[in-house]
Protein backbone atom coordinates (compact mmCIF):
# COMPACT_ATOMS: atom_id res chain seq x y z
CA UNK A 1 0.00 0.00 0.00
CA UNK A 2 3.08 2.19 0.64
CA UNK A 3 4.87 1.66 -2.62
CA UNK A 4 0.85 2.19 -4.35
CA UNK A 5 0.95 5.28 -2.61
CA UNK A 6 4.67 6.64 -3.66
CA UNK A 7 4.41 5.40 -7.41
CA UNK A 8 1.19 7.29 -7.31
CA UNK A 9 2.40 10.54 -6.46
CA UNK A 10 5.63 10.00 -8.57
CA UNK A 11 3.05 9.53 -11.65
CA UNK A 12 1.02 12.74 -10.87
CA UNK A 13 4.59 14.81 -10.81
CA UNK A 14 5.79 12.98 -13.62
CA UNK A 15 2.07 13.85 -15.46
CA UNK A 16 2.74 17.55 -14.30
CA UNK A 17 6.43 18.14 -15.71
CA UNK A 18 4.84 16.57 -19.12
CA UNK A 19 2.24 18.60 -19.49
CA UNK A 20 4.44 22.11 -18.86
CA UNK A 21 7.24 20.86 -21.19
CA UNK A 22 4.18 20.15 -23.75
CA UNK A 23 2.87 23.37 -23.25
CA UNK A 24 6.31 24.92 -22.83
CA UNK A 25 7.31 23.60 -26.23
CA UNK A 26 3.88 24.57 -27.79
CA UNK A 27 4.19 28.05 -26.32
CA UNK A 28 7.99 28.29 -27.71
CA UNK A 29 6.81 27.20 -31.21
CA UNK A 30 4.02 29.45 -31.34
CA UNK A 31 6.63 32.54 -30.15
CA UNK A 32 8.51 31.42 -33.05
CA UNK A 33 5.95 31.71 -35.82
CA UNK A 34 4.53 34.73 -34.54
CA UNK A 35 8.35 36.41 -34.02
CA UNK A 36 7.48 37.27 -30.14
CA UNK A 37 10.68 35.77 -29.14
CA UNK A 38 10.34 34.34 -25.73
CA UNK A 39 7.35 35.57 -24.70
CA UNK A 40 5.61 32.58 -26.06
CA UNK A 41 7.32 30.39 -24.19
CA UNK A 42 7.06 32.48 -20.52
CA UNK A 43 3.44 32.61 -20.93
CA UNK A 44 3.21 29.58 -21.98
CA UNK A 45 5.46 28.24 -19.00
CA UNK A 46 3.20 30.52 -16.69
CA UNK A 47 -0.34 28.87 -18.16
CA UNK A 48 1.25 25.27 -17.82
CA UNK A 49 1.86 26.39 -13.55
CA UNK A 50 -1.11 27.82 -13.23
CA UNK A 51 -2.84 24.57 -14.91
CA UNK A 52 -0.50 22.35 -12.92
CA UNK A 53 -1.28 24.17 -9.33
CA UNK A 54 -5.11 25.10 -10.72
CA UNK A 55 -5.31 21.41 -11.09
CA UNK A 56 -3.46 20.06 -7.76
CA UNK A 57 -5.56 22.41 -5.43
CA UNK A 58 -8.71 22.96 -7.49
CA UNK A 59 -9.28 19.89 -9.73
CA UNK A 60 -11.66 18.18 -7.45
CA UNK A 61 -13.69 21.18 -7.63
CA UNK A 62 -13.34 21.11 -11.06
CA UNK A 63 -13.94 17.51 -11.47
CA UNK A 64 -17.51 17.60 -9.13
CA UNK A 65 -18.57 20.62 -11.21
CA UNK A 66 -18.08 19.15 -14.29
CA UNK A 67 -20.44 16.14 -12.79
CA UNK A 68 -22.77 18.55 -11.38
CA UNK A 69 -22.05 17.21 -8.46
CA UNK A 70 -24.31 18.60 -5.40
CA UNK A 71 -22.91 18.38 -1.86
CA UNK A 72 -25.40 16.99 0.68
CA UNK A 73 -25.58 17.15 4.24
CA UNK A 74 -26.65 14.42 6.45
CA UNK A 75 -29.92 15.15 7.48
CA UNK A 76 -30.96 14.92 3.63
CA UNK A 77 -28.90 11.35 2.98
CA UNK A 78 -28.41 10.08 6.63
CA UNK A 79 -27.82 6.42 5.39
CA UNK A 80 -25.30 7.10 2.44
CA UNK A 81 -23.58 9.77 5.50
CA UNK A 82 -23.87 6.69 7.66
CA UNK A 83 -22.05 4.37 5.25
CA UNK A 84 -19.24 6.85 4.12
CA UNK A 85 -18.64 7.64 8.42
CA UNK A 86 -18.09 3.69 8.57
CA UNK A 87 -15.63 2.98 5.96
CA UNK A 88 -13.60 6.05 6.30
CA UNK A 89 -13.43 4.59 10.42
CA UNK A 90 -12.31 1.23 9.07
CA UNK A 91 -9.80 2.87 7.26
CA UNK A 92 -8.57 5.17 9.64
CA UNK A 93 -8.92 8.30 7.11
CA UNK A 94 -11.23 11.51 7.96
CA UNK A 95 -14.58 11.53 6.53
CA UNK A 96 -14.81 12.66 2.76
CA UNK A 97 -17.28 15.03 1.64
CA UNK A 98 -20.28 13.32 0.31
CA UNK A 99 -22.04 14.09 -3.10
CA UNK A 100 -25.14 13.13 -5.32
CA UNK A 101 -24.85 13.42 -9.25
CA UNK A 102 -28.19 13.93 -10.51
CA UNK A 103 -27.63 11.26 -12.87
CA UNK A 104 -30.51 7.48 -13.62
CA UNK A 105 -27.14 5.03 -13.94
CA UNK A 106 -25.72 3.49 -10.97
CA UNK A 107 -22.33 4.51 -10.74
CA UNK A 108 -20.15 6.55 -7.95
CA UNK A 109 -16.41 8.40 -8.13
CA UNK A 110 -13.89 9.81 -5.39
CA UNK A 111 -11.79 12.55 -5.72
CA UNK A 112 -9.47 14.89 -4.20
CA UNK A 113 -5.71 15.18 -3.46
CA UNK A 114 -5.08 13.45 -0.37
CA UNK A 115 -7.29 11.69 2.17
CA UNK A 116 -7.77 15.44 4.15
CA UNK A 117 -9.21 16.79 0.87
CA UNK A 118 -11.39 14.03 -0.66
CA UNK A 119 -14.82 13.76 -1.72
CA UNK A 120 -16.49 10.97 -2.69
CA UNK A 121 -19.84 11.41 -5.08
CA UNK A 122 -22.57 8.87 -5.85
CA UNK A 123 -24.81 9.15 -9.07
CA UNK A 124 -28.59 9.07 -7.52
CA UNK A 125 -29.81 6.13 -9.92
CA UNK A 126 -27.19 4.16 -7.46
CA UNK A 127 -28.87 5.61 -3.86
CA UNK A 128 -31.78 4.23 -5.75
CA UNK A 129 -30.75 0.81 -7.00
CA UNK A 130 -28.89 -0.44 -4.14
CA UNK A 131 -29.49 -1.77 -0.55
CA UNK A 132 -26.96 -0.87 2.29
CA UNK A 133 -24.63 -4.24 2.06
CA UNK A 134 -24.10 -3.05 -1.78
CA UNK A 135 -23.71 0.68 -1.45
CA UNK A 136 -20.94 -0.34 1.86
CA UNK A 137 -18.80 -2.66 -1.02
CA UNK A 138 -18.96 0.80 -3.97
CA UNK A 139 -17.74 2.72 -0.62
CA UNK A 140 -15.43 0.88 0.43
CA UNK A 141 -13.79 0.50 -3.78
CA UNK A 142 -14.00 4.45 -3.57
CA UNK A 143 -12.23 4.10 -0.13
CA UNK A 144 -9.55 2.25 -1.38
CA UNK A 145 -9.28 4.56 -3.89
CA UNK A 146 -8.92 7.65 -1.54
CA UNK A 147 -6.42 5.81 0.90
CA UNK A 148 -3.92 4.80 -2.08
CA UNK A 149 -3.73 8.18 -3.60
CA UNK A 150 -5.53 6.74 -6.71
CA UNK A 151 -7.57 9.71 -6.76
CA UNK A 152 -4.71 12.12 -6.96
CA UNK A 153 -3.27 10.87 -10.29
CA UNK A 154 -7.11 10.65 -11.48
CA UNK A 155 -7.88 14.43 -10.69
CA UNK A 156 -4.63 15.87 -12.23
CA UNK A 157 -5.51 13.84 -15.27
CA UNK A 158 -8.50 14.95 -15.35
CA UNK A 159 -8.31 18.05 -15.08
CA UNK A 160 -5.24 18.36 -17.35
CA UNK A 161 -6.86 16.23 -20.08
CA UNK A 162 -9.98 18.75 -19.67
CA UNK A 163 -8.08 21.90 -20.32
CA UNK A 164 -6.34 20.20 -22.92
CA UNK A 165 -9.91 19.52 -25.15
CA UNK A 166 -11.15 23.18 -23.95
CA UNK A 167 -8.09 24.69 -25.55
CA UNK A 168 -8.02 22.74 -28.50
CA UNK A 169 -11.95 23.70 -28.98
CA UNK A 170 -11.33 27.41 -28.54
CA UNK A 171 -8.55 27.50 -30.81
CA UNK A 172 -9.99 24.99 -33.69
CA UNK A 173 -12.86 27.23 -33.24
CA UNK A 174 -11.09 30.63 -32.98
CA UNK A 175 -10.03 29.24 -36.73
CA UNK A 176 -13.27 28.48 -37.91
CA UNK A 177 -14.75 31.65 -37.50
CA UNK A 178 -12.22 33.61 -38.62
CA UNK A 179 -11.93 31.28 -41.58
CA UNK A 180 -15.51 32.48 -42.06
CA UNK A 181 -15.20 36.08 -41.76
CA UNK A 182 -12.54 35.88 -44.93
CA UNK A 183 -14.48 33.68 -46.99
CA UNK A 184 -17.17 36.78 -46.46
CA UNK A 185 -14.83 38.78 -48.46
CA UNK A 186 -12.97 40.47 -45.19
CA UNK A 187 -9.24 40.97 -46.32
CA UNK A 188 -7.29 40.89 -43.10
CA UNK A 189 -7.93 37.03 -43.02
CA UNK A 190 -4.98 34.18 -43.68
CA UNK A 191 -2.30 35.52 -41.39
CA UNK A 192 -0.01 33.94 -39.37
CA UNK A 193 -2.10 33.72 -35.98
CA UNK A 194 -4.74 31.84 -37.91
CA UNK A 195 -2.94 29.71 -39.64
CA UNK A 196 -0.87 28.58 -36.42
CA UNK A 197 -4.60 28.71 -34.31
CA UNK A 198 -5.56 26.17 -36.90
CA UNK A 199 -2.37 24.19 -36.48
CA UNK A 200 -2.68 23.82 -33.03
CA UNK A 201 -6.17 22.71 -33.02
CA UNK A 202 -5.30 20.30 -35.88
CA UNK A 203 -2.40 19.19 -33.76
CA UNK A 204 -4.78 18.90 -30.53
CA UNK A 205 -7.51 16.62 -32.34
CA UNK A 206 -4.72 14.32 -33.75
CA UNK A 207 -3.60 14.11 -30.17
CA UNK A 208 -6.66 13.08 -28.92
CA UNK A 209 -5.58 9.42 -29.12
CA UNK A 210 -2.05 9.84 -28.10
CA UNK A 211 -3.57 11.69 -24.60
CA UNK A 212 -6.20 8.62 -24.23
CA UNK A 213 -3.11 5.95 -24.67
CA UNK A 214 -1.24 8.69 -21.56
CA UNK A 215 -4.58 8.16 -19.38
CA UNK A 216 -4.58 4.52 -19.74
CA UNK A 217 -1.07 4.62 -18.86
CA UNK A 218 -1.47 6.75 -15.98
CA UNK A 219 -4.44 5.05 -14.43
CA UNK A 220 -3.93 1.15 -15.01
CA UNK A 221 -6.58 -1.13 -15.21
CA UNK A 222 -5.22 -3.28 -12.67
CA UNK A 223 -5.81 -0.16 -10.28
CA UNK A 224 -9.36 -0.80 -10.07
CA UNK A 225 -9.21 -4.57 -9.92
CA UNK A 226 -6.56 -3.07 -6.67
CA UNK A 227 -9.70 -1.40 -5.29
CA UNK A 228 -11.82 -4.20 -5.51
CA UNK A 229 -9.81 -6.48 -3.31
CA UNK A 230 -8.83 -3.80 -0.65
CA UNK A 231 -12.27 -2.34 -0.55
CA UNK A 232 -13.53 -6.08 -0.38
CA UNK A 233 -10.62 -6.37 2.77
CA UNK A 234 -12.26 -2.93 4.26
CA UNK A 235 -15.99 -4.59 4.46
CA UNK A 236 -14.86 -8.00 4.82
CA UNK A 237 -17.66 -8.72 2.74
CA UNK A 238 -16.77 -9.29 -1.05
CA UNK A 239 -20.07 -10.35 -2.21
CA UNK A 240 -21.31 -6.78 -1.37
CA UNK A 241 -19.07 -4.89 -4.16
CA UNK A 242 -20.24 -8.35 -6.39
CA UNK A 243 -23.51 -7.61 -6.16
CA UNK A 244 -23.80 -3.97 -6.88
CA UNK A 245 -21.01 -4.64 -9.84
CA UNK A 246 -23.77 -6.95 -11.64
CA UNK A 247 -26.71 -4.30 -10.93
CA UNK A 248 -24.50 -1.81 -12.52
CA UNK A 249 -23.86 -4.01 -15.27
CA UNK A 250 -27.21 -4.94 -15.96
CA UNK A 251 -28.19 -0.71 -15.80
CA UNK A 252 -25.63 -0.54 -18.91
CA UNK A 253 -27.95 0.83 -20.88
CA UNK A 254 -28.33 4.54 -19.29
CA UNK A 255 -26.83 6.77 -20.48
CA UNK A 256 -24.78 9.35 -17.99
CA UNK A 257 -25.04 12.82 -19.71
CA UNK A 258 -22.44 13.98 -17.37
CA UNK A 259 -19.66 11.71 -18.10
CA UNK A 260 -17.27 12.87 -20.52
CA UNK A 261 -13.80 11.30 -21.80
CA UNK A 262 -11.52 13.34 -19.43
CA UNK A 263 -13.34 11.79 -16.56
CA UNK A 264 -14.52 8.66 -17.75
CA UNK A 265 -11.47 7.03 -15.63
CA UNK A 266 -13.09 8.19 -11.93
CA UNK A 267 -15.99 6.44 -12.17
CA UNK A 268 -16.52 2.94 -10.50
CA UNK A 269 -17.59 1.74 -14.29
CA UNK A 270 -17.05 2.72 -17.37
CA UNK A 271 -19.43 5.43 -18.22
CA UNK A 272 -21.29 6.07 -21.63
CA UNK A 273 -22.64 8.82 -23.17
CA UNK A 274 -24.64 6.75 -25.45
CA UNK A 275 -28.22 5.16 -24.91
CA UNK A 276 -28.04 1.30 -25.28
CA UNK A 277 -25.45 -1.24 -24.91
CA UNK A 278 -22.75 0.27 -26.98
CA UNK A 279 -20.14 2.70 -26.55
CA UNK A 280 -19.20 5.98 -28.80
CA UNK A 281 -16.14 5.69 -31.00
CA UNK A 282 -14.31 8.09 -29.04
CA UNK A 283 -15.64 6.27 -25.87
CA UNK A 284 -14.39 3.23 -26.75
CA UNK A 285 -10.74 5.29 -27.38
CA UNK A 286 -10.77 5.70 -24.31
CA UNK A 287 -11.95 2.61 -22.35
CA UNK A 288 -10.09 2.84 -19.03
CA UNK A 289 -12.02 -0.09 -17.09
CA UNK A 290 -11.60 -3.52 -17.06
CA UNK A 291 -14.58 -5.96 -18.03
CA UNK A 292 -16.86 -5.41 -15.53
CA UNK A 293 -17.78 -9.25 -15.44
CA UNK A 294 -13.86 -9.81 -14.80
CA UNK A 295 -13.93 -7.73 -11.65
CA UNK A 296 -17.11 -9.59 -10.65
CA UNK A 297 -15.44 -13.03 -11.14
CA UNK A 298 -12.01 -11.97 -9.35
CA UNK A 299 -14.53 -10.68 -6.14
CA UNK A 300 -16.36 -13.87 -6.13
CA UNK A 301 -13.35 -16.16 -6.11
CA UNK A 302 -12.31 -14.14 -2.93
CA UNK B 1 44.18 -0.77 7.03
CA UNK B 2 44.93 2.35 8.73
CA UNK B 3 43.38 3.14 12.02
CA UNK B 4 42.12 5.96 11.20
CA UNK B 5 39.91 4.13 8.20
CA UNK B 6 38.87 1.98 11.09
CA UNK B 7 37.52 4.46 13.30
CA UNK B 8 35.48 5.76 10.63
CA UNK B 9 33.97 2.19 9.62
CA UNK B 10 32.88 1.87 13.37
CA UNK B 11 31.72 5.81 13.46
CA UNK B 12 29.11 4.81 9.70
CA UNK B 13 27.89 1.44 11.83
CA UNK B 14 27.24 3.36 14.67
CA UNK B 15 25.42 5.88 12.97
CA UNK B 16 23.78 3.05 10.64
CA UNK B 17 22.50 1.75 14.42
CA UNK B 18 21.41 5.16 15.73
CA UNK B 19 19.52 6.01 12.47
CA UNK B 20 17.77 2.26 12.51
CA UNK B 21 16.41 2.97 16.23
CA UNK B 22 15.38 6.33 15.35
CA UNK B 23 13.22 4.97 12.87
CA UNK B 24 12.06 1.92 14.62
CA UNK B 25 11.16 4.54 17.94
CA UNK B 26 9.21 6.76 15.35
CA UNK B 27 7.13 3.65 14.19
CA UNK B 28 6.43 2.77 17.60
CA UNK B 29 5.40 5.91 18.14
CA UNK B 30 2.88 6.06 15.58
CA UNK B 31 1.45 2.22 16.02
CA UNK B 32 0.67 3.82 19.22
CA UNK B 33 -1.33 6.76 18.51
CA UNK B 34 -2.95 4.65 15.59
CA UNK B 35 -4.09 1.92 18.49
CA UNK B 36 -5.42 5.03 20.83
CA UNK B 37 -6.94 6.91 17.97
CA UNK B 38 -8.37 3.52 17.21
CA UNK B 39 -9.19 3.06 20.95
CA UNK B 40 -10.99 6.53 20.82
CA UNK B 41 -12.89 6.25 17.87
CA UNK B 42 -14.54 2.74 19.58
CA UNK B 43 -15.11 4.42 22.77
CA UNK B 44 -17.18 7.38 20.70
CA UNK B 45 -19.59 4.96 19.07
CA UNK B 46 -19.99 2.98 22.01
CA UNK B 47 -20.99 6.09 23.18
CA UNK B 48 -23.32 7.08 20.52
CA UNK B 49 -25.15 3.92 21.24
CA UNK B 50 -25.67 4.08 24.42
CA UNK B 51 -27.04 7.67 23.83
CA UNK B 52 -29.48 5.72 21.01
CA UNK B 53 -31.16 2.84 23.25
CA UNK B 54 -33.45 5.35 26.20
CA UNK B 55 -34.64 6.61 22.55
CA UNK B 56 -35.44 3.08 20.75
CA UNK B 57 -36.73 1.77 24.06
CA UNK B 58 -39.27 4.95 24.55
CA UNK B 59 -40.26 4.66 21.12
CA UNK B 60 -40.96 0.70 20.79
CA UNK B 61 -42.67 1.27 24.39
CA UNK B 62 -44.86 3.56 22.97
CA UNK B 63 -46.77 0.70 20.63
CA UNK B 64 -45.56 -2.18 22.80
CA UNK B 65 -45.66 -1.42 26.56
CA UNK B 66 -46.00 -5.31 27.42
CA UNK B 67 -42.39 -5.94 26.55
CA UNK B 68 -41.37 -4.72 30.24
CA UNK B 69 -38.93 -7.52 30.88
CA UNK B 70 -37.11 -6.81 27.81
CA UNK B 71 -36.91 -3.28 28.20
CA UNK B 72 -35.08 -3.80 31.88
CA UNK B 73 -33.00 -6.08 30.64
CA UNK B 74 -31.56 -3.76 27.70
CA UNK B 75 -31.32 -1.19 30.07
CA UNK B 76 -29.60 -3.27 32.33
CA UNK B 77 -26.82 -4.54 30.16
CA UNK B 78 -26.81 -0.68 29.11
CA UNK B 79 -25.65 0.27 32.28
CA UNK B 80 -23.47 -2.60 32.94
CA UNK B 81 -21.37 -1.83 30.01
CA UNK B 82 -21.18 2.08 31.15
CA UNK B 83 -19.80 1.04 34.12
CA UNK B 84 -17.07 -1.69 32.66
CA UNK B 85 -14.83 0.80 31.07
CA UNK B 86 -12.21 -1.57 30.30
CA UNK B 87 -11.47 -4.20 27.68
CA UNK B 88 -11.80 -7.28 29.94
CA UNK B 89 -15.35 -6.74 31.06
CA UNK B 90 -16.46 -4.23 28.50
CA UNK B 91 -16.90 -6.79 25.23
CA UNK B 92 -18.82 -9.52 27.33
CA UNK B 93 -21.28 -6.63 28.07
CA UNK B 94 -21.23 -5.02 24.71
CA UNK B 95 -21.93 -8.84 23.48
CA UNK B 96 -24.96 -8.39 25.89
CA UNK B 97 -26.36 -5.15 24.80
CA UNK B 98 -26.08 -5.93 20.98
CA UNK B 99 -28.18 -9.26 21.45
CA UNK B 100 -31.26 -7.20 23.48
CA UNK B 101 -31.25 -4.96 20.88
CA UNK B 102 -31.59 -7.20 18.24
CA UNK B 103 -34.27 -8.82 19.95
CA UNK B 104 -35.68 -5.65 20.39
CA UNK B 105 -35.65 -4.90 17.00
CA UNK B 106 -37.29 -8.35 15.90
CA UNK B 107 -39.81 -7.38 18.46
CA UNK B 108 -40.74 -4.89 16.47
CA UNK B 109 -41.54 -6.54 13.64
CA UNK B 110 -44.97 -8.27 15.00
CA UNK B 111 -46.05 -4.46 15.37
CA UNK B 112 -46.93 -2.95 11.58
CA UNK B 113 -47.63 0.36 13.13
CA UNK B 114 -44.44 0.55 15.07
CA UNK B 115 -42.25 -0.42 11.86
CA UNK B 116 -43.65 2.28 9.55
CA UNK B 117 -43.29 5.17 11.92
CA UNK B 118 -40.64 7.48 11.32
CA UNK B 119 -39.22 7.99 14.31
CA UNK B 120 -38.36 3.93 14.03
CA UNK B 121 -37.26 4.04 10.66
CA UNK B 122 -34.50 6.77 11.75
CA UNK B 123 -33.93 5.09 14.90
CA UNK B 124 -33.33 2.08 12.85
CA UNK B 125 -31.29 3.71 10.69
CA UNK B 126 -28.68 5.40 13.17
CA UNK B 127 -28.44 2.18 15.21
CA UNK B 128 -27.90 -0.06 12.20
CA UNK B 129 -25.03 2.45 10.84
CA UNK B 130 -23.90 2.91 14.87
CA UNK B 131 -23.48 -0.91 14.97
CA UNK B 132 -21.52 -1.25 11.82
CA UNK B 133 -19.35 2.18 13.31
CA UNK B 134 -18.51 -0.13 16.01
CA UNK B 135 -17.53 -3.23 14.25
CA UNK B 136 -15.43 -0.67 11.49
CA UNK B 137 -13.50 0.29 14.79
CA UNK B 138 -12.87 -2.86 16.13
CA UNK B 139 -11.69 -3.83 12.75
CA UNK B 140 -9.32 -0.63 12.74
CA UNK B 141 -8.23 -1.41 16.22
CA UNK B 142 -7.40 -4.76 16.64
CA UNK B 143 -5.76 -4.38 13.50
CA UNK B 144 -3.34 -1.52 14.54
CA UNK B 145 -3.18 -3.54 17.80
CA UNK B 146 -1.99 -6.63 15.54
CA UNK B 147 0.49 -3.78 14.09
CA UNK B 148 1.87 -3.30 17.61
CA UNK B 149 2.26 -6.27 18.95
CA UNK B 150 4.18 -7.89 15.75
CA UNK B 151 6.83 -4.90 15.59
CA UNK B 152 6.79 -4.83 19.58
CA UNK B 153 7.20 -8.78 19.32
CA UNK B 154 9.97 -9.12 16.50
CA UNK B 155 13.50 -9.25 17.00
CA UNK B 156 15.51 -6.81 16.88
CA UNK B 157 13.08 -4.18 17.15
CA UNK B 158 11.52 -6.04 20.45
CA UNK B 159 15.15 -4.50 22.08
CA UNK B 160 14.05 -0.77 21.15
CA UNK B 161 10.30 -1.71 22.25
CA UNK B 162 11.76 -2.80 25.78
CA UNK B 163 14.24 0.13 26.37
CA UNK B 164 11.12 2.74 25.97
CA UNK B 165 8.44 1.03 27.73
CA UNK B 166 6.53 -0.12 24.34
CA UNK B 167 3.54 -2.66 26.05
CA UNK B 168 1.53 -5.30 23.79
CA UNK B 169 -1.87 -4.13 23.51
CA UNK B 170 -5.11 -6.25 24.27
CA UNK B 171 -7.65 -7.30 21.19
CA UNK B 172 -11.38 -6.23 21.28
CA UNK B 173 -12.93 -8.93 20.37
CA UNK B 174 -16.61 -10.05 19.79
CA UNK B 175 -19.37 -12.93 19.26
CA UNK B 176 -19.88 -13.11 15.67
CA UNK B 177 -16.67 -14.05 14.15
CA UNK B 178 -17.89 -13.49 10.87
CA UNK B 179 -19.04 -9.80 10.78
CA UNK B 180 -20.29 -10.00 7.17
CA UNK B 181 -23.23 -7.17 6.58
CA UNK B 182 -24.36 -5.02 9.11
CA UNK B 183 -25.85 -7.23 12.29
CA UNK B 184 -29.08 -5.45 12.62
CA UNK B 185 -29.97 -4.66 8.98
CA UNK B 186 -33.70 -5.39 8.55
CA UNK B 187 -34.15 -2.74 5.61
CA UNK B 188 -32.66 -4.66 2.74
Amino acid sequence: MYEQIAANKRRTALLVLGAVVFLGLVGYAIGRLLEAGPLGLALALGLAAAMSLGSYYGGDRIVLASARAREVSREEEPRLHNIVEGLAIAAGVPKPRVYIVPERAPNAFATGRDPEHASIAVTQGLLETMNRVELEGVIAHEMAHIVDRDILVGTVVATLVGAAVLLSEFFLRTWWWGGVGRRRGDERGGGPVELVLFAIGLVMLILAPIVAQIIRLAVSRNREFLADAEGALLTRYPPGLASALRKIAAASGIPMRSANNATAHLWLAQPSRVEGERMGLLERLFQTHPPIEERIRRLEEM
Amino acid sequence: MSAGMATWIVLGALGAIALWAVWVFNRLVALRNRVEAGWAQIDVQLRRRYDLIPNLVETVKGYAAHERELFEEVARARARAIEAAVVPGLDEAENEITRGLRRLLAVAEAYPDLKASEAFLALQEELTATESKIAYARQFYNDQVMRLNTLIGSFPASLIARAFGFRPREFFSIDDPARGPAPVDLSG
